[in-house]
């Protein structure tokens, strides 16, 4: 904001004569909306430096791992079960560490990863053109809108029997079931995001005559944008828990996923290499969570919906 | 009910008829009459401010004009000229940044991106906020965000700037710099404007004429100029009195209701 100094020029202004003189200085009502302005975007608090805020939202997260640590390890201690079925957290991280460092390891969470991608994928895609769909025609919303909601409480893996008997045990019976999980959410969340523009956005987008595709182009869509982006979190969600669901149960020739080497594992009671897969499939599904997080506190912030 | 002889701008081009405008909800035993026989005319560089109690269809009677809703009965003439409404609310999108709402009205009529990014600057240094172009709408105050909401009107090129109590959710101080700043840019850009609001100071303050409502349903009671020279002070003898009087009838309309 560029500093005025008022008096300098109304001196300056007598000087020269130039100017006849007013009631007001010329400048009197402008600088009494300037200085306004100043005064409400004042005092904007400081949030502190990048490491203590990193700080206050680690430590949370840290403790709360150190507790399932110690409860874990509680209950090895007090040999509920034995150790080799039980292993503790020592030995599992030992084991875990070993684990990453194979390149084995990291071939079966890419073939995973891959899957991951391309299920999600499908299903952002099909479920936006549903949800676009569902919106915008009335009789197709009336028709299958509640549909979706069903299809969405619907547990993936009651799906596979039927996807392995129409894909038989192939990739396209667990992209199956991965896109049947997403697709929904996020056709919902679209759905809900259009349904949900504020209605005097609607009216300023009456009053600057948008109709049709200009008003879905710079109206509807960008406003449903926080709704359609937690409908993607939400079907990530979903389409993580039916691959796994689906990596355990359809084992695919030659593919040897992270869901494969979990099965091996439990085949030859190596418990310890067990939960260092639950581990790693669980930092997997925190790692994608925090991506969308990002995504979602950015847009927030960026629209300023963060309360502050 | 115009008072043809009063009216100091009288000379202008009529450019809104109303004629008999009855506006009606629903039908049958459920019908709500919002507006009965309404007549008025405005006249280009006029600024109007309709007045009125809750109930009174202010905001009924702007979405008319703005063709936003249609009429139950009688005639409306704007000639088919283009209008401009402003809310309460700012109504920013906050996924565009300030200049990108100013330019939104522009983008959809077609205009080049150059051109409408020079107009935008124009319009937002008009309303003095110049250097906040690439600012996001939640980061400006109240009373700016509205000031915002003005460019974004403006850059509509609307002929007729209806106002719907615009400054109705700011605090007195901001509104009070508002209403200098209204004025100046009304003259300044030679605009047409219809304000509607419920503050009766507020209304004398900027009005070339004050138009009151009665309530249940909307009907003309009086139609007053206001010849105070300008700029007036919401805080003058002047609009104190004149208000006091308005607010006298005001009163008299919303005893009425009492049985």
């Amino acid at each position: 904001m560029p500093i005025k100094y008022p008096s300098a020029r109304a001196g300056l202004e007598g000087v020269t004569g130039s100017l006849p003189a007013p009631v007001e200085k010329p400048d009197a009502a402008k600088d009494r909306i300037t200085g306004l302005d100043a005064l409400e975007l004042g005092g904007k608090s400081e949030k502190g430096s990048l490491g203590r805020r990193v700080w206050r939202s680690a430590w949370p997260k840290l403790l709360a791992i150190a507790i399932v640590m110690l409860a874990w390890q509680i209950v090895v201690w007090a040999e509920w079960k034995p150790v080799y079925v039980l292993p503790g957290p020592a030995t599992v991280f030992e084991d875990l560490g070993t684990l990453i460092k194979t390149g084995d390891f990291w071939d079966g969470v890419r073939v995973t990863m891959l899957r991951a991608v391309t299920g999600f994928g499908l299903a952002v895609l099909i479920g936006t053109i549903v949800g676009a769909a569902v919106s915008r025609f009335t009789p197709l919303r009336a028709a299958i809108g509640s549909l979706i909601t069903g299809l969405q409480t619907m547990p993936s893996i009651m799906w596979f029997p039927l996807a392995i008997l129409l894909f038989q045990l192939s990739e396209s019976a667990i992209l199956f079931v991965v896109v049947i999980g997403a697709a929904p959410s996020v056709a919902n969340g679209l759905i809900s995001g259009i349904d949900y523009v504020p209605r005097t956005w609607l009216r300023v987008g009456q009053v600057l005559g948008m109709t049709g595709f200009a008003k879905y182009r710079h109206l509807i869509l960008p406003a449903s944008l926080p709704s359609f982006i937690s409908g993607l979190k939400q079907g990530w969600a979903f389409s993580w828990r039916s691959l796994m669901a689906g990596e355990l149960l359809v084992i695919v020739p030659g593919a040897l996923s992270i869901g494969v080497r979990m099965q091996q594992a439990r085949d030859l009671s190596e418990s310890s290499l067990v939960i260092s897969f639950i581990i790693v499939v669980l930092v997997i599904g925190i790692l994608i969570d925090v991506l969308f997080n990002a995504a979602d506190n950015a847009l927030r912030k960026r629209w300023g919906l963060t309360g502050s | 009910m115009t008072t043809v002889e009063a009216d100091p701008v009288q000379t202008g081009q009529a450019v809104v008829s109303l004629d008999s405008v009855s506006k009606q909800y629903g039908s049958g035993s459920n019908a709500l009459l919002a507006l009965d026989k309404v007549s008025l005319t405005v006249r280009k560089g006029e600024f109007v401010c309709l007045l009125g109690a809750s109930g009174c269809g202010k905001s009924t009677l702007l979405s008319l004009i703005a063709g936003l809703d249609r009429i139950s009965a009688g005639t409306l003439d704007i000639g088919g000229r283009h209008v401009s409404l402003m809310f309460q609310e700012a109504a920013l999108f906050p996924w565009l940044s300030v200049s990108g709402n100013v330019e939104l009205p522009m983008r959809l009529r077609g205009v080049a991106r150059a051109e409408r990014k020079q107009r935008a600057g124009e319009l937002l240094e008009i309303v003095r906020l110049k250097d906040f172009g690439g600012k996001r709408p939640h980061e400006l105050s109240g009373g700016m965000r509205q000031r915002v909401a003005l460019a974004r009107a403006l850059a509509q090129n609307a002929d007729i700037l209806l106002m719907d109590e615009p400054f109705g959710a700011l605090d007195a101080m901001t509104r009070d710099i508002l209403h200098d700043e209204l004025e100046r840019i009304w003259r300044e850009q030679e605009l047409t404007v219809v304000f509607v609001t419920h503050n009766v100071r507020e209304a004398v303050r900027l009005g070339d004429r004050v138009i009151l409502l009665s309530s249940r349903p909307g009907r003309v009671i009086e139609d007053f100029p206001i010849t105070h020279e300008r700029p007036r002070r919401i805080d003058s003898p002047e609009v104190a009195g004149q208000a006091a009087e308005i607010t006298d009838r005001l009163r008299a309309e919303v005893a009425r209701h009492a049985n």
